[in-house]
């Protein structure tokens, strides 16, 4: 067995000794941070795309059945929810969302995508307890605070005295 | 034994007779592929739930493990394992189908070091002649559990890490052919007050090299008595940190090589992993699959491996709890 002489070798390492606060500087600068810029412009990219397809499927709508851009909107949305949830289920939309970022969680095939890897995901646990329960679990949060937000704009309106 | 505060330093060194390793696809395509006893091609393993898959891999982990140390299943006096998932549930079914006496255990990612060095405890003390240790971890478990639905499209930060997705065990025996277990020293919890799930290389890496100190103090060893020191999955964003810790407290870290599980397991620059490898099947499958060659082959004779794990749950960072983190170290020398 070594001996523990004081001054050298292992006996001399120092114990960790820093605050946490001297620690999070250090890690902080060793840290990789995120690449905003380019988050930014693949989130402009992707999310210009996916827009651009759903123009090009409310002007198919609006052509073929002879719709006004209105009453196109609502069958372009559920069109926009079936790709999203198509990809979803082949495993391609979380591929497409870690390159995307933004891109693909702001437009209406973010939330499809939410509730629908979320009912995926805990199908395991049965219809009611698992799909049924937990298919909210992400985009609940953006119903309660929309509902919120809209109730808050309603009351700006209606002092405002604008009505349609 | 007993050798300063936490560590113990085995008198009649347990030797580890049999391992088994499983993975998954992602670590199949890995650099250290050839290294495993199994590969799986698909996540489900034909299971219907990711939660099944990862029980199945940690049986076969320990079937394998059997077979290789000439073992049946009633010899093993008791089997220690853990595993991520919430109760332990993976190691606790897998317990059940080897009907050995079972020691839940959990330290997070630490679990591999933390149940083999309890292993060795339990046979170099005589408490067993043979005990078993072994650990999983399944990406799509995982994910489910801490983060988000494994289809749920949000942007992991280059920082965040990728759960290894596979299982490994082994046997532990008073005598026997192959790598000894010399000694081990039990970690405690850091908590440098880091709160980002999605960095937990940087949370866990003061854990590592607080371990790693106190292994080194109380043995009396320098860092060059090991031909490898190697952390478990602090990748390369918390693995570069503790080296850097390391030389700052006086550690002469480069007299020995100094790398990591997460590190080894993929090929960071061509796989979409982010940092590296995590969970408690990363440092696992990399100790009892590649090293333990590597030991045998003579490349390597005395590694010290020094698990990390991040004591977190969705709860304790949704209600903005810091991360705790652990590390233990075990050496093992052919």
């Amino acid at each position: 067995m070594a001996t523990k002489e004081a001054g050298r070798g292992p006996a001399s390492y120092k114990p960790l000794s820093m605050s946490p606060k001297e620690y999070q500087q250090f890690a902080k600068s060793r840290q990789p941070s995120r690449p905003v810029f380019a988050n930014c412009v693949r989130a402009f990219l992707v999310g210009g795309f996916i827009c651009f397809i759903g123009e090009g499927v409310q002007r198919f709508f609006m052509a073929a059945f002879d719709m006004t851009s209105r009453q196109a909107g609502n069958p372009t949305v559920a069109v926009m929810i079936l790709i999203s949830v198509i990809l979803t289920c082949l495993g391609v939309y979380d591929k497409i969302a870690q390159w995307a970022g933004a891109g693909t969680a702001v437009p209406v095939t973010g939330f499809a995508n939410s509730m629908c890897s979320a009912a995926i995901e805990h199908r395991s646990e049965g219809l009611v307890l698992g799909v049924g329960a937990n298919m909210f679990k992400l985009a609940g949060s953006v119903i309660v605070f929309g509902t919120v937000a809209a109730f808050f704009v309603g009351i700006v309106y209606w002092i405002l005295g604008v009505s349609h | 034994m007993l050798q300063g505060r936490r560590t113990w330093i085995f008198d009649k060194p347990p030797v580890i007779v049999g391992t088994g390793t499983v993975v998954g696809p992602d670590e199949g395509e890995g650099p250290l592929a050839g290294d495993f006893d199994l590969v799986h091609p698909d996540m489900t393993i034909q299971q219907p739930s990711w939660e099944k898959a990862e029980r199945l891999m940690l049986e076969q982990a320990s079937d394998i493990a059997l077979s290789k140390a000439a073992l049946s299943k009633d010899k093993i006096n008791f089997y220690v394992g853990g595993d991520l998932i919430n109760q332990i549930i993976s190691s606790t079914f897998a317990a059940r189908t080897l009907g050995a006496p079972y020691l839940g255990v959990f330290g997070a990612c630490s679990t591999s070091m933390e149940s083999l060095a309890l292993a060795a405890l339990l046979v170099s003390t005589g408490a067993a002649r043979y005990a078993m240790a072994g650990t999983s971890s399944h990406n799509c478990t995982a994910e489910k559990q801490f983060r988000y639905p494994t289809e749920y499209g949000s942007q992991k930060p280059p920082t965040a890490q990728y759960t290894v997705t596979g299982a490994g065990a082994a046997v532990v025996a008073t005598e026997g052919d192959g790598p000894r277990i010399t000694s081990a020293t039990v970690g405690r919890i850091m908590d440098l007050g880091l709160k980002d799930p999605f960095d937990m290389g940087s949370a866990m890496a003061p854990a590592a090299v607080d371990t790693i100190q106190a292994h080194l103090q109380e043995t009396g060893r320098d860092p060059g008595y090991y031909d490898m020191i190697v952390t478990g999955d602090l990748a390369s964003v918390g693995h570069p940190i503790a080296a850097d810790l390391l030389k700052r407290h006086g550690v002469p870290i480069a007299e020995t090589q100094f790398n990591d599980c997460g590190l080894l397991v993929y090929d960071i620059a061509k796989q979409k992993v982010q940092a590296g490898g995590s969970g408690c099947a990363c440092s696992a499958t990399v100790t009892y699959g590649h090293l333990l060659k590597r030991l045998a082959s003579g490349q390597l004779k005395r590694l010290l491996v020094v698990a990390t794990g991040a004591l977190l749950s969705p709860l304790s960072f949704q209600q903005g709890e810091s991360i705790p983190c652990i590390a233990h170290a075990v050496s093992i020398e052919s």
